[in-house]
C-alpha cells in the first residue's frame, strides 16, 4: 500500500479511526470509575479491529481481515471479559487518590499529543511523507503511548495500571496497521496471544496482591526501597 | 550437528518443565530439573565452540544460530547449571513451601528455556516476545516466597518491565517500517536483512526507532535510569532466581541492544547509538555506586552491583571495536560466574543469620570459614580486583574506551569502579571480620549444595583472571568483526 499515494477516502476512513481511538483513550484518561475505562478500552479495540479491516480493504492485505477478527475477539471481547472479573473480585470501583486531578490529567494528555505531532512531523517531512496519513497515525501511535505512561504514572489502582499497558499496546497496535500493514501475521497473532497471557497473569498477581499485601493501590507497595 | 544440539538444548528444559507437573514428588522435580541443566550445559559449549562455522539458519529463518547468540547461551547455561545445584540446597531450607516446589521447579525450566529461547530468535519481533515470555515467567519465581515484599517485587517488576519494553516494540515496528521504504512492505524482519537494508533507511526514524528499543530492552537489562525493578525483584526472589535473573536474563535482553546496535552502525546512525548507550552506562555506574555505599539489605547490594556491571558491560559494547566488544563478552561470562557466586553466599548467608540486613551480618569468617571466604573472594572479584576474571575483562573495556577516543567515559568509569570497590568491601570488612554478636548460639550449616556451586563458580573465575585462552580471544575477534561488517 503506498501511503503517499491513498485513496483519498481510505485516508479520511483511517484517521478517522486514528482519532476515535486517541479520543477513546482520552475518556479514559478523564474517567475515574474502572468500569468507565473498560468500556473505553473495549469500544477502542473494536475502532482498532476495524481500522485493520479497513487497512486489508483498501491496501490488498486480506491476511488483515483474520487480525481484525481476532483483534475484535481478543481485544474487544476477551481482554475486557477478564479485566471485568477481576474488577468484579476487588472491592475497589474507582480511582480514590489521584496524583492529578482528571481534568488537570486531560491538558496533560493534549500536551503530550502536541509532543507527539510535533515528533511525527519531523519525521514525516524526513521521510517526504508530510501531510500524509502517515503523520497521523505516528502521532496517534506516539500520543497513545505517552498517554498510557500518563496513566501508569498518575494512577495507583493495580487495574487502572493494567489499562495503562494495554493502551499502550493498543497505540502501537494501531499505528503498526496504518504503517506496516504487511508486517508478518505469525507475529501479530503472537502479540496477541502473548497479551491474553499478559492479562492472565496479571489477574493472578491482583489476587496475590489482595491476599498477601492486602491492598491493590500502589501507594501500598511502599515496602521496597533504596 | 548443531540443529541436533540445539533441540536437544531446547527439549532438556521443555520435558524437566513438563515432568515437574506430571511427577510432583519434591525429590523427583529437583533432579529433573538438575538433570536438564546438566544437557543444556553439556550442549552449550559445543555449540558455542560450533557457532564460529556459522550462523546456522533453522526453521524459515525464523532461528537462528550465531556467534554472539550462542555466548549469551553459553552464560546462560552456566548460571542455569550453578543455579540448579544451588536450587536443591536452598529450596529445602524452604520448608514451609515443599508442596508448592514442583511449580517453583517447572517455572525455573521454563524461564531458563525462555532465556535461550531470545538468544536464537531470528526475527527481532518474535525476539521480542520472547523476551515478554522470560518478564512473566519469572514474574512467578520472583513472588514465589508469597510474602508481602516479593508479591511487592513481582507486581513492580512485571509492571515496569512490561511497560519498557512496550517502547521496545514500538521500536521495533518503527525499524519495520523504515525498512519497509527499501524492501517493500511485505518482508521478513530478520536481523540480518534489517542489517543488509539500513544503509538504505532514514537515519533520523532509525535514530527515533533505535532509542526507543534501547529504552525498551534497557529496563530490562537494568540499565540505570529505568532499573528500578530490578533491586526489588532481585532482593525477594529466592537466591537461584536472583542468580538467573542476574546472571542469565540481563544479558539476554543485551544481546537485542547488541544486534539493534549492528543495525544502526549499518545506517550510519551508529554515532549517535553508541553515545547514548555509553551514557546510559555511565548513569548506570554512577546509580550503582551511589547506592552501594549506602546499602542496609545484603541482596539489594548484590542487586546494585549487577546494574554497575550491565553499566560496564553496556559501556563495552558502546565503545565498540574489537577490544570494546571482547571486553564485554568476557565480562559477561565472568559477570554470570561472580554473580551466582555473590547471590549464592547471600543466600545462605540470610537463611542462616535470618536477616536480609547487612547491619546484623557480622563474623562471617569466623562461624563459617569455607563458604565465608568463598564469599568473600566474589566480594573481591565481583568488584574487578585481580586476579579475577572481572578485572581483565574492565580493563580490556577500559583500553577499548581510550582507543575509541570515549575519555570522558573512560575516567568516569575509573573513578566510579573506585569508588564501587571501595564501597562493596567495605560492607564485606563488617560482614566478614565484624564482632560475632550471640557467641552461645550454636550456628546453622547449610548443606553442601549450596556450597558447592560457590566451588564450581570461583576457580573459573579465577582461572580466567589468570590465564585468557587464545582460542576464546580469538572466538571474541570474529565476534567483533560479524558485529562490525554486515553479512554479504
Amino acid at each position: 500500500m503506498p501511503i503517499a499515494h491513498l485513496d483519498p477516502l481510505a485516508s479520511s476512513i483511517f484517521s478517522f479511526m486514528a482519532i476515535a481511538s486517541l479520543l477513546l483513550a482520552f475518556v479514559m484518561l478523564g474517567s475515574r470509575w474502572l468500569n468507565n475505562y473498560l468500556y473505553a478500552f473495549a469500544a477502542e479495540s473494536w475502532v482498532i479491529a476495524g481500522l485493520s479491516a479497513a487497512v486489508g480493504f483498501y491496501g490488498g492485505f486480506p491476511e488483515l481481515y483474520l487480525i481484525a477478527i481476532l483483534t475484535a475477539l481478543f481485544r474487544g471481547l476477551f481482554l475486557p471479559y477478564l479485566i471485568w472479573r477481576i474488577i468484579r473480585r476487588l472491592r475497589v470501583k474507582r480511582e480514590i487518590h489521584e496524583i492529578l486531578q482528571p481534568s488537570s490529567a486531560l491538558v496533560a494528555g493534549a500536551l503530550s499529543v502536541v509532543f507527539s505531532l510535533a515528533v511525527a512531523y519531523h519525521i514525516g517531512q524526513s521521510l517526504g511523507l508530510a501531510g500524509t496519513v502517515a503523520v497521523l497515525a505516528l502521532t496517534v501511535m506516539l500520543s497513545m503511548k505517552l498517554i498510557g505512561f500518563l496513566m501508569l504514572a498518575v494512577r495507583h489502582e493495580a487495574l487502572s495500571q493494567i489499562l495503562g499497558l494495554l493502551v499502550l499496546e493498543n497505540g502501537i497496535f494501531l499505528g503498526a496497521q496504518i504503517l506496516v500493514p504487511g508486517m508478518p501475521v505469525l507475529i501479530e497473532i503472537m502479540i496477541l496471544f502473548d497479551l491474553l497471557i499478559v492479562v492472565a497473569c496479571f489477574g493472578v498477581l491482583v489476587r496475590y496482591l489482595v491476599a498477601h499485601v492486602g491492598s491493590t493501590s500502589s501507594l501500598d507497595l511502599n515496602r521496597l526501597v533504596g | 550437528m548443531v540443529g541436533t544440539l540445539l533441540i536437544a538444548m531446547m527439549i532438556a528444559p521443555a520435558v524437566a518443565a513438563g515432568a515437574c507437573f506430571v511427577w510432583r514428588a519434591p525429590s523427583a522435580v529437583e533432579r529433573f530439573n538438575l538433570i536438564a541443566s546438566i544437557a543444556v550445559f553439556v550442549t552449550a559449549i559445543p555449540l558455542a565452540m560450533l557457532s564460529a562455522s556459522g550462523p546456522y539458519h533453522y526453521w524459515g529463518d525464523y532461528i537462528i544460530v550465531d556467534m554472539p547468540g550462542a555466548w549469551v547461551i553459553l552464560c546462560t547455561a552456566v548460571v542455569y547449571l550453578l543455579a540448579s545445584i544451588y536450587a536443591v540446597g536452598y529450596m529445602r531450607l524452604l520448608n514451609e513451601e515443599q508442596d508448592r516446589l514442583w511449580s517453583f521447579y517447572a517455572l525455573f525450566a521454563g524461564f531458563a528455556l525462555t532465556v535461550l529461547f531470545s538468544a536464537i530468535m531470528n526475527s527481532a519481533g518474535i525476539y521480542w516476545i520472547a523476551i515478554e515470555l522470560t518478564t512473566l515467567v519469572s514474574t512467578f519465581l520472583v513472588g514465589f516466597e508469597r510474602a508481602a515484599e516479593s508479591i511487592e517485587a513481582s507486581w513492580k517488576y512485571i509492571i515496569v518491565v512490561s511497560a519498557g519494553i512496550s517502547l521496545a516494540l514500538l521500536g521495533t515496528v518503527l525499524f519495520y517500517w523504515s525498512g519497509s521504504f527499501v524492501l517493500g512492505p511485505v518482508f521478513d524482519m530478520t536481523w540480518d536483512t534489517l542489517r543488509q537494508a539500513a544503509p538504505r533507511m532514514n537515519p533520523a526514524l532509525v535514530t527515533l526507532a533505535y532509542l526507543l528499543v534501547l529504552v525498551g530492552y534497557g529496563t530490562k537489562v537494568g540499565l540505570a535510569p529505568m532499573h528500578s525493578w530490578l533491586p526489588d525483584a532481585h532482593s525477594e526472589s529466592p537466591a537461584p532466581v536472583s542468580a538467573m535473573l542476574s546472571g542469565a536474563l540481563l544479558n539476554g535482553a543485551m544481546l537485542g541492544i547488541v544486534r539493534y546496535l549492528a543495525i544502526c552502525d549499518a545506517s550510519g546512525a551508529g554515532q549517535i547509538a553508541r553515545t547514548t548507550l555509553v551514557a546510559l552506562g555511565v548513569v548506570s555506574l554512577v546509580v550503582g555506586a551511589l547506592f552501594i555505599v549506602r546499602q542496609d539489605g545484603i541482596k539489594r547490594l548484590m542487586a546494585y552491583s549487577s546494574i554497575e556491571h550491565m553499566g560496564v558491560i553496556a559501556l563495552g559494547f558502546g565503545f565498540g571495536g574489537p577490544f570494546g566488544v571482547a571486553g564485554a563478552l568476557y565480562h559477561m561470562l565472568n559477570h554470570s560466574l561472580g554473580k551466582s557466586l555473590m547471590f549464592f553466599g547471600a543466600g545462605n548467608i540470610m537463611r542462616t543469620f535470618r536477616t536480609k540486613e547487612i547491619g546484623k551480618i557480622h563474623g562471617v569468617g569466623m562461624r563459617y570459614p569455607v563458604q565465608g571466604s568463598l564469599w568473600l573472594a566474589g566480594a573481591v572479584a565481583i568488584t574487578g580486583a585481580p586476579p579475577f576474571g572481572l578485572f581483565l575483562s574492565e580493563l580490556i573495556i577500559l583500553r577499548a574506551g581510550i582507543e575509541r577516543a570515549y575519555h570522558w567515559a573512560v575516567y568516569a568509569m575509573v573513578v566510579l569502579l573506585i569508588v564501587i570497590f571501595i564501597g562493596f568491601l567495605n560492607h564485606f570488612r563488617e560482614i566478614y571480620f565484624g564482632a560475632q554478636p550471640e557467641a552461645g548460639i550454636r550456628p546453622r550449616q547449610v548443606s553442601r549444595w549450596c556450597v558447592t556451586p560457590m566451588w564450581l563458580a570461583l576457580v573459573p573465575l579465577l582461572l580466567f583472571g589468570l590465564w585468557w585462552p587464545q582460542d576464546m580471544w580469538n572466538h571474541f575477534a570474529i565476534i567483533a568483526r560479524v558485529l562490525a561488517s554486515p553479512p554479504s
